[in-house]
Protein backbone atom coordinates (compact mmCIF):
# COMPACT_ATOMS: atom_id res chain seq x y z
CA UNK A 1 0.00 0.00 0.00
CA UNK A 2 1.24 3.35 -0.75
CA UNK A 3 0.93 6.28 1.57
CA UNK A 4 0.19 9.33 1.58
CA UNK A 5 3.37 10.15 3.01
CA UNK A 6 5.31 8.22 0.18
CA UNK A 7 3.49 9.52 -2.37
CA UNK A 8 3.86 13.27 -1.48
CA UNK A 9 7.03 13.51 -0.39
CA UNK A 10 8.29 12.10 -3.77
CA UNK A 11 6.03 14.78 -5.18
CA UNK A 12 8.09 17.41 -3.51
CA UNK A 13 11.22 15.80 -4.74
CA UNK A 14 9.64 16.26 -8.06
CA UNK A 15 9.48 19.72 -7.49
CA UNK A 16 13.08 20.16 -5.85
CA UNK A 17 14.36 18.32 -9.34
CA UNK A 18 12.27 21.26 -11.55
CA UNK A 19 13.57 24.04 -9.11
CA UNK A 20 17.27 23.12 -9.20
CA UNK A 21 16.97 23.07 -13.25
CA UNK A 22 15.71 26.42 -13.93
CA UNK A 23 18.02 27.41 -10.91
CA UNK A 24 20.65 26.33 -13.20
CA UNK A 25 19.49 27.60 -17.04
CA UNK A 26 19.32 30.77 -15.37
CA UNK A 27 22.14 30.75 -13.35
CA UNK A 28 24.40 29.58 -16.66
CA UNK A 29 21.98 32.98 -18.36
CA UNK A 30 19.95 30.63 -20.71
CA UNK A 31 16.31 32.13 -20.24
CA UNK A 32 15.03 30.04 -23.23
CA UNK A 33 14.61 26.75 -20.84
CA UNK A 34 15.42 28.61 -17.82
CA UNK A 35 11.92 30.40 -18.67
CA UNK A 36 10.41 27.32 -19.36
CA UNK A 37 11.82 24.84 -16.91
CA UNK A 38 10.65 27.43 -14.14
CA UNK A 39 6.97 27.41 -15.46
CA UNK A 40 7.19 23.84 -14.98
CA UNK A 41 8.52 24.37 -11.89
CA UNK A 42 5.57 26.59 -10.56
CA UNK A 43 2.96 24.63 -12.48
CA UNK A 44 4.03 21.62 -10.44
CA UNK A 45 4.29 23.02 -7.61
CA UNK A 46 1.09 24.63 -7.64
CA UNK A 47 -0.54 22.03 -8.62
CA UNK A 48 0.71 20.52 -5.10
CA UNK A 49 -0.73 22.78 -3.56
CA UNK A 50 -4.61 22.09 -5.01
CA UNK A 51 -3.73 18.75 -4.08
CA UNK A 52 -3.11 19.50 -0.68
CA UNK A 53 -5.65 22.61 -0.10
CA UNK A 54 -8.45 21.08 -2.18
CA UNK A 55 -8.41 17.18 -1.19
CA UNK A 56 -5.71 16.58 1.25
CA UNK A 57 -6.95 19.40 4.17
CA UNK A 58 -10.33 19.35 3.95
CA UNK A 59 -10.40 15.70 4.19
CA UNK A 60 -8.36 16.13 7.44
CA UNK A 61 -9.58 19.27 9.11
CA UNK A 62 -13.01 16.90 8.75
CA UNK A 63 -11.84 13.93 10.24
CA UNK A 64 -9.39 15.97 13.27
CA UNK A 65 -12.11 18.71 13.37
CA UNK A 66 -8.28 20.48 13.34
CA UNK A 67 -9.17 23.99 11.36
CA UNK A 68 -6.94 26.03 13.26
CA UNK A 69 -3.75 23.42 13.33
CA UNK A 70 -1.24 22.60 11.51
CA UNK A 71 -2.94 22.63 8.51
CA UNK A 72 -3.76 26.68 8.25
CA UNK A 73 0.10 27.00 9.34
CA UNK A 74 0.44 25.26 5.86
CA UNK A 75 -1.96 27.36 3.94
CA UNK A 76 -0.11 30.25 5.39
CA UNK A 77 3.08 28.84 3.95
CA UNK A 78 1.76 28.17 0.89
CA UNK A 79 0.88 32.09 0.74
CA UNK A 80 4.72 32.91 1.38
CA UNK A 81 5.60 30.65 -1.37
CA UNK A 82 3.48 31.91 -4.21
CA UNK A 83 4.38 35.37 -3.30
CA UNK A 84 7.84 34.34 -3.76
CA UNK A 85 7.09 32.70 -7.03
CA UNK A 86 5.14 35.35 -8.32
CA UNK A 87 8.31 37.80 -7.72
CA UNK A 88 10.47 34.48 -9.49
CA UNK A 89 8.18 34.87 -12.68
CA UNK A 90 8.97 38.93 -12.40
CA UNK A 91 12.44 38.57 -12.32
CA UNK A 92 12.25 36.24 -14.89
CA UNK A 93 10.27 38.34 -17.20
CA UNK A 94 12.78 41.13 -16.62
CA UNK A 95 15.36 38.78 -17.14
CA UNK A 96 17.31 39.51 -14.15
CA UNK A 97 19.19 36.93 -13.17
CA UNK A 98 20.86 38.54 -9.58
CA UNK A 99 16.90 38.96 -8.42
CA UNK A 100 16.64 35.38 -9.54
CA UNK A 101 19.15 33.77 -7.36
CA UNK A 102 18.10 35.97 -4.46
CA UNK A 103 14.66 35.02 -4.36
CA UNK A 104 15.03 31.47 -5.36
CA UNK A 105 17.77 30.93 -2.62
CA UNK A 106 15.04 32.25 -0.24
CA UNK A 107 12.48 30.07 -2.50
CA UNK A 108 14.53 27.12 -1.35
CA UNK A 109 14.88 27.85 2.29
CA UNK A 110 10.82 28.05 2.54
CA UNK A 111 10.21 25.08 0.05
CA UNK A 112 11.96 22.99 2.47
CA UNK A 113 11.69 23.90 5.97
CA UNK A 114 7.87 23.56 4.51
CA UNK A 115 8.30 20.18 3.54
CA UNK A 116 10.12 18.93 6.21
CA UNK A 117 7.55 19.97 8.63
CA UNK A 118 5.02 17.95 6.23
CA UNK A 119 6.65 14.96 5.67
CA UNK A 120 7.72 14.52 9.41
CA UNK A 121 4.74 15.65 11.14
CA UNK A 122 1.70 16.45 8.94
CA UNK A 123 1.30 13.20 6.35
CA UNK A 124 1.96 11.21 8.76
CA UNK A 125 -0.73 12.47 10.66
CA UNK A 126 -2.95 12.61 7.49
CA UNK A 127 -2.31 8.85 6.77
CA UNK A 128 -3.25 8.02 10.91
CA UNK A 129 -6.37 10.03 10.22
CA UNK A 130 -7.35 9.29 6.73
CA UNK A 131 -6.57 5.35 7.66
CA UNK A 132 -8.31 2.62 4.82
CA UNK A 133 -9.43 6.01 3.44
CA UNK A 134 -5.71 6.91 1.95
CA UNK A 135 -5.99 5.35 -1.41
CA UNK A 136 -9.22 6.58 -2.39
CA UNK A 137 -7.85 10.22 -1.56
CA UNK A 138 -4.22 9.72 -3.27
CA UNK A 139 -6.83 8.79 -6.58
CA UNK A 140 -8.79 12.01 -5.91
CA UNK A 141 -5.40 14.22 -5.31
CA UNK A 142 -4.38 12.48 -9.04
CA UNK A 143 -7.28 13.48 -10.94
CA UNK A 144 -6.89 17.20 -9.93
CA UNK B 1 -9.63 38.91 13.80
CA UNK B 2 -7.15 36.24 13.30
CA UNK B 3 -3.84 36.83 14.15
CA UNK B 4 -2.17 35.39 11.39
CA UNK B 5 0.99 36.15 12.26
CA UNK B 6 1.34 33.97 15.34
CA UNK B 7 -0.02 31.22 13.74
CA UNK B 8 3.47 30.68 12.13
CA UNK B 9 5.59 32.19 14.18
CA UNK B 10 3.87 31.07 17.40
CA UNK B 11 6.30 27.83 17.83
CA UNK B 12 9.74 30.45 16.62
CA UNK B 13 11.30 32.06 19.16
CA UNK B 14 11.82 35.87 18.56
CA UNK B 15 14.99 36.57 16.37
CA UNK B 16 16.89 38.19 18.82
CA UNK B 17 17.27 35.15 20.86
CA UNK B 18 19.06 33.13 18.07
CA UNK B 19 20.77 36.16 16.90
CA UNK B 20 22.46 37.37 20.29
CA UNK B 21 24.14 33.75 19.98
CA UNK B 22 25.22 34.28 16.42
CA UNK B 23 26.50 37.68 16.78
CA UNK B 24 28.26 36.53 19.93
CA UNK B 25 30.39 33.91 17.97
CA UNK B 26 32.61 36.37 16.04
CA UNK B 27 33.15 38.40 19.13
CA UNK B 28 35.12 35.32 20.25
CA UNK B 29 36.49 34.75 16.65
CA UNK B 30 38.02 38.30 17.16
CA UNK B 31 39.27 38.18 20.54
CA UNK B 32 40.98 34.47 19.57
CA UNK B 33 42.41 36.07 16.77
CA UNK B 34 43.99 39.28 18.80
CA UNK B 35 45.66 36.65 20.84
CA UNK B 36 47.17 35.16 17.92
CA UNK B 37 48.13 38.02 16.76
CA UNK B 38 49.66 39.67 19.67
CA UNK B 39 50.67 36.14 21.60
CA UNK B 40 52.22 34.59 18.21
CA UNK B 41 54.18 31.75 18.75
CA UNK B 42 54.19 31.52 22.19
CA UNK B 43 50.84 30.05 21.48
CA UNK B 44 52.03 27.18 19.50
CA UNK B 45 54.78 25.81 22.33
CA UNK B 46 52.28 22.62 24.00
CA UNK B 47 48.47 22.00 24.59
CA UNK B 48 48.93 22.35 27.94
CA UNK B 49 50.34 25.84 28.10
CA UNK B 50 47.53 28.07 29.46
CA UNK B 51 47.39 30.68 26.91
CA UNK B 52 46.30 27.85 24.68
CA UNK B 53 44.37 26.42 27.11
CA UNK B 54 42.00 29.77 27.22
CA UNK B 55 42.10 30.08 23.20
CA UNK B 56 41.32 26.93 22.80
CA UNK B 57 38.11 27.55 24.91
CA UNK B 58 37.34 31.21 23.10
CA UNK B 59 36.99 28.60 19.88
CA UNK B 60 35.17 26.07 21.31
CA UNK B 61 32.52 27.61 23.79
CA UNK B 62 33.19 31.28 22.64
CA UNK B 63 32.61 30.52 18.65
CA UNK B 64 31.06 26.50 17.93
CA UNK B 65 29.53 26.22 21.51
CA UNK B 66 27.48 29.63 20.73
CA UNK B 67 26.56 29.28 17.52
CA UNK B 68 25.18 25.58 17.80
CA UNK B 69 23.45 26.40 21.03
CA UNK B 70 21.61 29.38 19.51
CA UNK B 71 20.84 27.18 16.35
CA UNK B 72 19.11 24.35 18.53
CA UNK B 73 16.78 26.49 20.32
CA UNK B 74 15.38 28.16 16.78
CA UNK B 75 15.60 24.82 15.05
CA UNK B 76 14.09 22.17 16.98
CA UNK B 77 10.35 23.64 16.28
CA UNK B 78 11.23 23.20 12.51
CA UNK B 79 13.23 19.90 12.68
CA UNK B 80 11.46 18.20 15.57
CA UNK B 81 7.97 19.90 15.52
CA UNK B 82 8.51 20.60 19.35
CA UNK B 83 9.62 24.26 20.47
CA UNK B 84 11.91 24.82 23.27
CA UNK B 85 9.97 25.54 26.57
CA UNK B 86 10.46 29.11 28.21
CA UNK B 87 12.51 30.37 24.83
CA UNK B 88 13.09 33.37 25.27
CA UNK B 89 13.71 32.85 29.50
CA UNK B 90 16.10 30.27 29.19
CA UNK B 91 17.77 31.71 25.61
CA UNK B 92 18.51 34.54 27.39
CA UNK B 93 19.76 33.67 30.62
CA UNK B 94 21.95 30.68 29.36
CA UNK B 95 23.40 33.27 26.41
CA UNK B 96 24.56 35.23 29.75
CA UNK B 97 25.97 32.94 31.37
CA UNK B 98 27.78 30.83 28.61
CA UNK B 99 28.50 34.14 27.23
CA UNK B 100 30.56 35.65 30.85
CA UNK B 101 31.40 31.90 31.83
CA UNK B 102 33.38 31.88 29.22
CA UNK B 103 34.69 35.09 29.24
CA UNK B 104 36.15 34.22 33.20
CA UNK B 105 37.12 30.66 32.17
CA UNK B 106 39.62 32.37 29.72
CA UNK B 107 40.77 34.91 32.28
CA UNK B 108 41.51 32.09 34.77
CA UNK B 109 43.39 30.00 32.14
CA UNK B 110 45.42 33.34 32.00
CA UNK B 111 45.61 34.56 35.56
CA UNK B 112 45.74 31.63 37.47
CA UNK B 113 42.82 33.06 39.13
CA UNK B 114 41.09 29.95 41.38
CA UNK B 115 38.55 32.81 42.23
CA UNK B 116 37.78 33.29 38.51
CA UNK B 117 38.19 29.16 38.42
CA UNK B 118 35.48 28.63 40.35
CA UNK B 119 33.48 31.80 39.20
CA UNK B 120 33.51 30.60 35.86
CA UNK B 121 32.75 26.89 36.64
CA UNK B 122 29.37 27.87 38.35
CA UNK B 123 28.64 29.86 35.63
CA UNK B 124 29.35 27.42 32.63
CA UNK B 125 27.73 24.95 34.83
CA UNK B 126 24.24 26.65 35.38
CA UNK B 127 24.44 27.83 31.71
CA UNK B 128 25.05 24.73 30.50
CA UNK B 129 22.91 22.50 32.48
CA UNK B 130 19.37 25.07 32.33
CA UNK B 131 20.00 24.69 28.50
CA UNK B 132 20.43 20.96 28.78
CA UNK B 133 17.03 20.86 30.71
CA UNK B 134 15.21 22.46 28.56
CA UNK B 135 16.13 21.19 25.27
CA UNK B 136 16.01 17.84 27.04
CA UNK B 137 12.02 18.40 27.39
CA UNK B 138 11.71 19.58 23.98
CA UNK B 139 13.34 16.40 22.83
CA UNK B 140 11.24 14.27 25.19
CA UNK B 141 8.22 15.57 24.23
CA UNK B 142 9.03 14.76 20.33
CA UNK B 143 6.60 12.40 18.60
CA UNK B 144 8.34 11.23 16.00
CA UNK B 145 11.31 10.20 16.34
CA UNK B 146 14.22 10.65 13.53
CA UNK B 147 17.14 9.89 13.10
CA UNK B 148 18.26 13.17 13.15
CA UNK B 149 16.33 13.64 16.89
CA UNK B 150 18.15 10.44 18.02
CA UNK B 151 21.26 11.95 17.50
CA UNK B 152 20.41 15.66 18.45
CA UNK B 153 19.45 13.78 21.57
CA UNK B 154 22.72 11.88 21.92
CA UNK B 155 24.62 15.59 21.20
CA UNK B 156 23.18 17.26 24.02
CA UNK B 157 24.04 14.45 26.02
CA UNK B 158 27.49 14.55 25.28
CA UNK B 159 27.32 18.14 25.95
CA UNK B 160 26.49 17.35 29.65
CA UNK B 161 29.25 15.06 29.94
CA UNK B 162 31.88 17.09 28.62
CA UNK B 163 30.57 19.72 31.02
CA UNK B 164 31.09 17.45 33.77
CA UNK B 165 34.28 16.22 33.04
CA UNK B 166 35.20 19.89 32.49
CA UNK B 167 33.99 20.26 35.67
CA UNK B 168 35.95 17.82 37.32
CA UNK B 169 39.20 18.82 35.68
CA UNK B 170 38.51 22.61 36.60
CA UNK B 171 37.68 22.48 40.19
CA UNK B 172 40.75 20.84 40.83
CA UNK B 173 39.49 18.05 43.27
CA UNK B 174 41.65 15.20 41.13
CA UNK B 175 44.32 16.95 42.56
CA UNK B 176 43.26 16.87 45.96
CA UNK B 177 42.49 13.66 45.47
CA UNK B 178 46.36 12.72 44.38
CA UNK B 179 45.29 11.56 40.98
CA UNK B 180 48.18 11.42 38.54
CA UNK B 181 47.09 11.05 35.49
CA UNK B 182 44.96 14.32 34.49
CA UNK B 183 46.00 14.56 30.80
CA UNK B 184 44.46 11.56 30.28
CA UNK B 185 40.88 12.61 31.84
CA UNK B 186 41.56 15.98 29.55
CA UNK B 187 41.71 13.33 26.48
CA UNK B 188 37.69 12.05 27.88
CA UNK B 189 36.93 15.49 28.05
CA UNK B 190 37.60 16.78 24.47
CA UNK B 191 36.58 13.21 22.84
CA UNK B 192 33.12 14.27 24.59
CA UNK B 193 32.99 17.78 23.24
CA UNK B 194 35.06 17.39 19.92
CA UNK B 195 33.10 13.95 18.84
CA UNK B 196 30.30 13.68 20.82
CA UNK B 197 28.61 17.42 21.13
CA UNK B 198 29.62 18.61 18.19
CA UNK B 199 30.19 15.59 16.19
CA UNK B 200 26.48 13.99 16.69
CA UNK B 201 24.91 17.24 16.38
CA UNK B 202 27.00 17.91 13.09
CA UNK B 203 25.50 14.13 11.88
CA UNK B 204 22.02 14.69 12.69
CA UNK B 205 21.89 18.16 11.30
CA UNK B 206 23.41 16.90 8.27
CA UNK B 207 20.63 14.36 7.49
CA UNK B 208 18.43 17.32 7.60
CA UNK B 209 20.37 20.19 6.00
CA UNK B 210 22.44 18.34 3.56
CA UNK B 211 20.10 16.70 0.72
CA UNK B 212 17.83 19.76 1.76
CA UNK B 213 20.36 22.76 1.03
CA UNK B 214 21.58 21.43 -2.22
CA UNK B 215 18.87 18.94 -3.30
CA UNK B 216 21.10 15.72 -2.89
CA UNK B 217 19.77 12.25 -2.16
CA UNK B 218 18.89 11.52 1.30
CA UNK B 219 22.07 9.68 3.40
CA UNK B 220 21.49 5.54 3.03
CA UNK B 221 18.97 4.75 5.74
CA UNK B 222 21.15 2.43 7.52
CA UNK B 223 23.87 4.82 7.87
CA UNK B 224 21.29 7.11 9.30
CA UNK B 225 19.95 5.06 11.82
CA UNK B 226 22.86 3.59 13.26
CA UNK B 227 25.91 6.03 13.26
CA UNK B 228 25.40 8.01 15.89
CA UNK B 229 24.00 5.69 18.01
CA UNK B 230 27.03 3.86 17.23
CA UNK B 231 29.44 6.41 17.82
CA UNK B 232 27.66 7.01 21.22
CA UNK B 233 28.03 4.01 22.18
CA UNK B 234 31.64 3.42 21.01
CA UNK B 235 32.62 7.08 23.19
CA UNK B 236 31.09 5.16 26.08
CA UNK B 237 32.74 2.07 25.69
CA UNK B 238 36.53 4.15 24.56
CA UNK B 239 35.59 6.19 27.89
CA UNK B 240 35.36 2.94 30.16
CA UNK B 241 38.50 1.44 28.34
CA UNK B 242 40.70 5.30 28.92
CA UNK B 243 39.78 4.82 32.80
CA UNK B 244 40.95 1.50 32.34
CA UNK B 245 43.90 2.24 31.33
CA UNK B 246 44.15 4.85 33.92
CA UNK B 247 43.54 2.47 36.66
CA UNK B 248 45.88 0.44 35.16
CA UNK B 249 43.47 -2.56 34.34
CA UNK B 250 43.40 -2.36 30.56
CA UNK B 251 46.52 -2.19 28.59
CA UNK B 252 46.59 1.56 26.83
CA UNK B 253 46.59 0.20 23.36
CA UNK B 254 43.10 -1.27 23.38
CA UNK B 255 41.81 2.57 24.19
CA UNK B 256 43.38 3.23 20.72
CA UNK B 257 42.22 0.56 19.29
CA UNK B 258 39.00 2.41 20.48
CA UNK B 259 39.00 5.41 19.21
CA UNK B 260 40.48 4.27 16.08
CA UNK B 261 37.02 2.74 14.87
CA UNK B 262 35.34 5.90 16.15
CA UNK B 263 37.22 7.39 13.84
CA UNK B 264 36.64 5.47 11.27
CA UNK B 265 32.90 6.49 12.02
CA UNK B 266 33.18 9.93 11.45
CA UNK B 267 35.38 9.24 8.27
CA UNK B 268 32.83 7.26 7.11
CA UNK B 269 30.26 10.24 7.19
CA UNK B 270 32.59 12.68 5.73
CA UNK B 271 33.21 10.32 2.49
CA UNK B 272 29.47 9.85 2.47
CA UNK B 273 28.53 13.66 3.01
CA UNK B 274 31.40 14.35 0.14
CA UNK B 275 29.28 11.96 -1.96
CA UNK B 276 26.38 13.22 -1.76
CA UNK B 277 27.05 17.11 -2.07
CA UNK B 278 29.00 15.64 -5.44
CA UNK B 279 25.72 14.36 -6.90
CA UNK B 280 23.71 17.34 -5.81
CA UNK B 281 20.34 18.24 -8.24
CA UNK B 282 21.17 22.17 -7.19
CA UNK B 283 24.57 23.17 -9.04
CA UNK B 284 24.54 26.60 -8.58
CA UNK B 285 27.29 28.07 -6.65
CA UNK B 286 26.49 28.10 -2.90
CA UNK B 287 28.92 29.24 -0.40
CA UNK B 288 27.76 27.13 2.88
CA UNK B 289 28.56 24.13 0.55
CA UNK B 290 32.18 25.64 -0.03
CA UNK B 291 32.42 25.94 3.60
CA UNK B 292 31.24 23.19 4.57
CA UNK B 293 33.90 21.06 2.16
CA UNK B 294 36.19 22.66 3.84
CA UNK B 295 34.58 20.83 7.13
CA UNK B 296 34.13 17.43 5.09
CA UNK B 297 37.27 17.18 3.69
CA UNK B 298 39.11 17.91 7.40
CA UNK B 299 37.70 14.92 8.82
CA UNK B 300 39.65 12.64 7.10
CA UNK B 301 42.95 14.75 7.03
CA UNK B 302 42.44 15.03 10.73
CA UNK B 303 41.92 11.11 10.85
CA UNK B 304 45.46 10.56 8.71
CA UNK B 305 47.00 12.87 11.49
CA UNK B 306 45.66 11.14 14.14
CA UNK B 307 46.60 7.68 12.65
CA UNK B 308 49.96 9.00 11.86
CA UNK B 309 50.21 9.78 15.64
CA UNK B 310 49.16 7.02 17.00
CA UNK B 311 51.51 4.45 14.53
CA UNK B 312 54.67 6.39 15.24
CA UNK B 313 55.24 7.34 18.93
CA UNK B 314 57.97 9.91 17.56
CA UNK B 315 55.19 11.94 16.02
CA UNK B 316 52.63 11.32 18.46
CA UNK B 317 54.72 12.94 20.94
CA UNK B 318 56.13 15.99 19.48
CA UNK B 319 54.27 18.68 20.62
CA UNK B 320 53.45 19.93 17.15
CA UNK B 321 51.09 16.78 16.82
CA UNK B 322 48.50 17.68 19.17
CA UNK B 323 48.64 21.20 18.26
CA UNK B 324 47.66 20.48 14.48
CA UNK B 325 45.34 18.14 15.37
CA UNK B 326 43.15 20.43 17.49
CA UNK B 327 43.87 23.33 14.45
CA UNK B 328 42.50 20.73 12.51
CA UNK B 329 39.16 20.08 14.07
CA UNK B 330 38.66 23.24 15.56
CA UNK B 331 38.99 25.44 12.73
CA UNK B 332 38.87 23.22 9.63
CA UNK B 333 35.87 21.22 11.09
CA UNK B 334 33.90 23.19 13.41
CA UNK B 335 34.67 26.59 12.94
CA UNK B 336 34.08 25.85 8.99
CA UNK B 337 30.79 24.36 8.92
CA UNK B 338 29.10 26.20 11.71
CA UNK B 339 30.37 29.68 10.18
CA UNK B 340 28.88 28.52 6.37
CA UNK B 341 26.09 27.83 8.70
CA UNK B 342 25.38 31.21 9.08
CA UNK B 343 25.19 32.28 5.96
CA UNK B 344 21.68 30.03 5.73
CA UNK B 345 20.21 30.55 9.03
CA UNK B 346 20.70 34.47 9.35
CA UNK B 347 19.46 35.68 5.87
CA UNK B 348 16.62 33.12 5.88
CA UNK B 349 15.71 34.33 9.61
CA UNK B 350 15.92 37.74 8.94
CA UNK B 351 13.54 37.28 5.94
CA UNK B 352 11.13 34.85 7.66
CA UNK B 353 10.24 37.31 10.24
CA UNK B 354 9.66 40.18 8.24
CA UNK B 355 7.52 38.27 5.76
CA UNK B 356 5.34 37.21 8.45
CA UNK B 357 5.11 40.67 9.67
CA UNK B 358 4.70 41.98 6.39
CA UNK B 359 1.65 39.04 5.81
CA UNK B 360 -0.09 39.83 8.76
CA UNK B 361 -0.11 43.74 7.76
CA UNK B 362 -1.07 42.36 4.21
CA UNK B 363 1.29 45.19 3.59
CA UNK B 364 2.27 44.99 -0.43
CA UNK B 365 4.36 49.07 -0.12
CA UNK B 366 7.42 47.47 1.79
CA UNK B 367 9.10 45.39 0.16
CA UNK B 368 11.38 42.66 1.80
CA UNK B 369 14.60 41.75 0.89
CA UNK B 370 15.50 38.14 -0.33
CA UNK B 371 18.32 36.47 1.31
CA UNK B 372 21.05 37.52 -0.47
CA UNK B 373 19.92 41.18 -0.24
CA UNK B 374 20.61 40.63 3.66
CA UNK B 375 23.91 39.22 2.37
CA UNK B 376 25.54 39.83 -0.74
CA UNK B 377 26.99 36.43 -1.57
CA UNK B 378 30.33 38.63 -2.84
CA UNK B 379 30.91 39.50 0.45
CA UNK B 380 30.26 36.30 1.87
CA UNK B 381 32.75 34.75 -0.74
CA UNK B 382 35.41 36.91 0.57
CA UNK B 383 34.80 35.60 4.39
CA UNK B 384 35.09 32.27 3.04
CA UNK B 385 38.74 33.17 1.46
CA UNK B 386 39.54 34.73 4.23
CA UNK B 387 38.75 32.20 6.41
CA UNK B 388 40.46 29.41 4.04
CA UNK B 389 43.71 31.82 4.53
CA UNK B 390 43.79 32.20 7.55
CA UNK B 391 43.04 27.99 8.41
CA UNK B 392 45.85 27.17 6.13
CA UNK B 393 48.29 29.57 8.22
CA UNK B 394 47.11 28.70 11.73
CA UNK B 395 48.16 25.08 10.53
CA UNK B 396 51.30 25.85 9.49
CA UNK B 397 52.29 28.18 12.30
CA UNK B 398 51.36 24.95 14.70
CA UNK B 399 54.55 23.43 12.71
CA UNK B 400 56.18 26.32 12.53
CA UNK B 401 54.77 29.01 15.10
CA UNK B 402 57.50 31.48 14.51
CA UNK B 403 56.89 31.86 10.63
CA UNK B 404 53.01 31.98 10.78
CA UNK B 405 52.01 32.58 14.19
CA UNK B 406 51.11 36.81 13.78
CA UNK B 407 50.26 36.31 10.27
CA UNK B 408 47.31 33.52 11.18
CA UNK B 409 45.60 35.91 13.92
CA UNK B 410 46.45 38.89 11.21
CA UNK B 411 43.88 36.55 8.75
CA UNK B 412 41.56 35.24 11.45
CA UNK B 413 41.25 38.98 12.16
CA UNK B 414 40.51 39.87 9.30
CA UNK B 415 37.76 36.74 8.74
CA UNK B 416 36.06 37.25 12.19
CA UNK B 417 35.48 41.09 11.15
CA UNK B 418 34.22 40.48 7.49
CA UNK B 419 32.19 37.56 9.15
CA UNK B 420 30.50 39.64 11.86
CA UNK B 421 30.62 43.76 9.68
CA UNK B 422 28.56 40.95 7.24
CA UNK B 423 26.12 39.32 10.16
CA UNK B 424 25.43 43.45 11.96
CA UNK B 425 24.46 44.24 7.80
CA UNK B 426 21.65 41.29 7.53
CA UNK B 427 21.05 42.68 11.17
CA UNK B 428 20.80 46.52 9.97
CA UNK B 429 18.45 45.58 7.09
CA UNK B 430 16.41 43.54 8.63
CA UNK B 431 16.26 46.58 11.45
CA UNK B 432 15.35 48.88 8.25
CA UNK B 433 12.81 47.36 6.86
CA UNK B 434 10.92 46.45 9.97
CA UNK B 435 10.94 50.18 10.72
CA UNK B 436 10.07 50.52 7.30
CA UNK B 437 6.61 48.02 8.20
CA UNK B 438 5.76 49.41 12.07
CA UNK B 439 5.54 53.35 9.93
CA UNK B 440 2.86 51.30 7.86
CA UNK B 441 1.52 49.89 10.25
CA UNK B 442 1.32 53.05 12.31
CA UNK B 443 -0.14 55.43 9.44
CA UNK B 444 -2.95 52.54 8.64
CA UNK B 445 -3.97 52.72 12.16
CA UNK B 446 -4.04 56.19 11.92
CA UNK B 447 -5.92 56.65 8.85
CA UNK B 448 -8.65 53.85 9.84
CA UNK B 449 -8.74 55.66 13.27
CA UNK B 450 -9.13 59.23 11.56
CA UNK B 451 -12.11 57.18 9.01
CA UNK B 452 -13.75 55.65 12.23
Amino acid sequence: MTTITETMARNHRHCDELFAQAEELIAQGDWVQGREQFEAFRDTTENHFTMEEGVLFPGFEQRTGQTMGPTQMMRMEHAQMRQLMADMEAAVAHEDDERYLGLSETMMMVMQQHNMKEEQMLYPMTDQAFADDAEATLQEMKML
Amino acid sequence: MLNTATLSLDQAPPISIPFRYFLTAPLFGLAAALMLLINGPDLFLTRWSPLTLGLTHMITLGMLAMVMCGALLQMLPVIAGSPVPGVVAVGTFCHILITLGTGMLIFAFLSGSVVGEVVALGMMGGGVIVFFVAVTIALWRVKHVSATIVAIRLAVAALLITLLFGLLLGSGILGSLGFGDIASLVDVHLAWGLLGWIGLLLIGISYQVVPMFQVTPEYPPRLRRLLAPALFVGLLIWTLLMLGAISGVVNGWVAEVGMFILICGFVLYAVTTIRLQAQRKRRVPDITLLFWRTGMLFIPFCALIWIAGSVSPAIGNDPHYSLLLGVGLLLGVGVAVINGMLYKIVPFLSWFHLQNRQMSLMCMTVKVPNMKEFIPDKAARLQLYLFQASLLLTLAATLFPAWFAHLAGLFFLASNALLMKNLLLAMHRYRQTLHALSAYAESAQSSSDGVG
